[in-house]
């Protein structure tokens, strides 16, 4: 087997005209966690959806834990674990009810199965509601009890479709934890999220979608791009001069200059240098890197 | 597959047992039939009163497995609106264990209507002539109805996404498939190709077998449907699950929305 839990290639899958996944590639290394970025209705459900075998393609070619996708669904669907965007537990049963039935059709053991539902329903802060009806359950409480039903083996690979949306960040940072436990112990990860700081905290690679395909790949660093050296000038009229100056782009509005920098201390020391000699009067200066809201902003045009 | 259609099974019954006012409700609805159906038809039939409802009640014992179909679609249709089943089919369990495990709580359910009716049936003056081994016998072929129509029901709640759309369009199958079959009339008193129809639909054959086994009133006509009841009573539910199981199981895995 090769070293890659998630092979994606040319995905296609369209709902009448509309092209949910067009052309979508992907490749996710055994053990890492990758985040799945992009706007609403950029297909990442759709892919997720895909990958977990819950709906078919139209054209490409999809690995998952070493199996064939479309060939091999059986052997895919013993290998992952899936939680999806909206909660999918039995709502009129209990917290325990539900896990321990779950557990039964992964074919645990009964016993085994029992023990895995109280050691989840703990993990997961819910054993005080284990005997609830899950349709008392808040909305967060019933998320988690979602990530726990597919935490009761662990699998393969797991797919994670916007798993803390609507979480606390109590319960976030629990989720959180959760996920890294399952990725130190050798799961794959491939997760959706609508918050970049999820993405940035959680994944070793992220890929960018947009409408249908992966328009940016790399890690979190890489996307976010290089640091720049920002200067917010007193006075408008100085502004070209001291673009030129420091050989940076001008910014009008805000009355700022931006340079790329690679070594920090160093183009601080200079620029602070230049601008005393050539006596310009600065409001505000500062080394900054963009943040990954920014660069998904600026990969998506905005329309995230 | 057994294993995970014995999981299901639980998870369905449990489902009732977390809802009681559902099993009030219907265990309600047999009750009305053979109350309102054995005392307001009754009072209006020459044979009338007890001999009606000694003629009626294998009738309603069929009824009440049709108006089941309903229930099980709902159930189904529901259950797919919902992400659990998403969740199912994202696991390694044999794909054709929710539809098992929903077969066995129906028939589990079914049973325990059979028995509410009886009761009912004994109270209002129905009785059984032939022994407990016929009677017995008659209720198999009543739960072996259920069973195909369970997966007709089944079928249906997998094709049509929304459970307020199956019960619009169950009861208007429903009605007609009931009013044309020897429930309430022997096909005999139909006008000629009325009574065709009656004669052969399979809830009369089974009506008819029930009849015959139960040793009620009504047995009769020489048609070869008439004469072959319980043959038929047998073939007509086999040929549904033949025909529905599959299509049942195949519509689940389409789902692939
Ligand atoms: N069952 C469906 N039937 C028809 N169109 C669908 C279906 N599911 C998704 N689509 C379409 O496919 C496209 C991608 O949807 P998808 O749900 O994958 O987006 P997403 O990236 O998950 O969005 P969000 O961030 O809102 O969850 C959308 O244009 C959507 O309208
Ligand atoms: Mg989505």
């Amino acid at each position: 087997m090769t070293g890659w839990a998630i092979v994606a290639e040319g995905l296609l899958k369209a709902y009448r005209k509309n092209r949910a996944l067009d052309g979508f590639d992907l490749q996710v290394a055994a053990g890492t966690v990758c985040g799945l970025l992009g706007p609403n209705g950029a297909g990442k459900t759709t892919a997720v959806r895909v990958l977990s075998t819950l709906v078919r393609f139209d054209a490409g070619r999809a690995l998952v834990a070493g199996a064939d996708v479309v060939r091999e669904p059986g052997l895919v669907r013993e290998r992952i674990s899936l939680t999806g965007q909206y909660a999918a537990v039995d709502e009129v049963l209990s917290g325990w009810q539900n896990l321990v039935m779950f557990g039964r059709l992964s074919h645990l053991g009964k016993r085994e199965a029992k023990r895995r539902a109280d050691e989840l329903l703990g993990e997961f802060g819910l054993a005080d509601a284990a005997g609830r009806s899950a349709v008392e359950y808040s909305g967060g409480m019933r998320r988690r009890l979602d990530l726990a039903a597919s935490l009761i083996r662990r699998p393969e690979v797991l797919f994670l479709d916007e798993p803390t949306t609507g979480l606390d960040p109590a319960s976030r940072t629990q989720v959180w934890g959760a996920v890294r436990k399952l990725v130190a112990e050798g799961t794959t990860v491939l997760l959706t999220t609508q918050y970049l700081d999820e993405a940035d905290q959680l994944a070793d690679r992220i890929s960018v979608v947009d409408a249908g395909r992966v328009i940016a790949e790399g890690t979190p660093d890489e996307l976010k791009g290089v640091d720049r050296l920002e200067v917010v000038v007193h006075d408008a009229g100085q502004l070209t001069q001291t673009a030129a100056l420091l050989s940076g782009t001008a910014d009008v509005d805000t009355r700022r200059v931006r340079v790329v920098v690679t070594d920090r201390v160093a183009a601080m020391t200079e620029a602070l240098r230049k601008l005393e000699e050539a006596g310009i009067a600065v409001d505000d200066i500062g080394i900054r890197r963009p943040t990954l809201d920014e660069a998904f902003l600026q990969l998506t045009g905005g329309k995230g | 597959m057994i294993a995970d259609g014995w999981v299901m099974t639980g998870r369905h019954l449990r489902h009732v047992v977390r809802a009681p006012e559902q099993i009030i409700i219907f265990f309600t609805l047999p009750i009305m039939f053979v109350l309102v159906f054995g005392y307001v038809f009754g009072a209006g039939m020459a044979v009338g009163g007890t001999a009606y409802r000694e003629f009626l009640l294998p009738g309603v014992f069929a009824m009440t497995q049709l108006y089941g179909l309903g229930a099980t679609a709902i159930a189904i249709s529901t259950d797919i609106g919902k992400g659990v089943v998403d969740r199912f089919r994202s696991m390694p369990a044999a794909r054709s264990a929710l539809m098992i495990g929903r077969g066995t709580a129906d028939l589990t359910r079914a049973l325990m209507e059979m028995t509410v009716l009886v009761v009912c049936g004994l109270l209002v003056g129905w009785q059984w002539h032939r022994g407990a081994g016929y009677a017995l016998a008659a209720v198999g072929l009543l739960l072996l109805l259920r069973l195909a129509l369970s997966c007709v029901g089944v079928y249906l709640g997998t094709v049509v996404p929304n459970p307020d759309t199956v019960s619009l369009i169950v009861f208007p199958f429903a009605f007609p498939l009931t009013a044309l079959s020897n429930i309430y009339v022997a096909p005999e008193l139909l006008p000629h190709w009325l009574g065709a129809i009656s004669a052969w639909n399979p809830l009369s054959a089974t009506v008819a077998a029930c009849r015959e086994l139960f040793g009620n009133p009504g047995v009769g006509g020489d048609s070869w449907a008439a004469t072959h009841a319980i043959e038929l009573a047998i073939l007509w539910p086999l040929a549904l699950i033949a025909i529905f199981g599959p299509l049942a199981v195949r519509s689940y895995r389409r789902l692939s929305r």
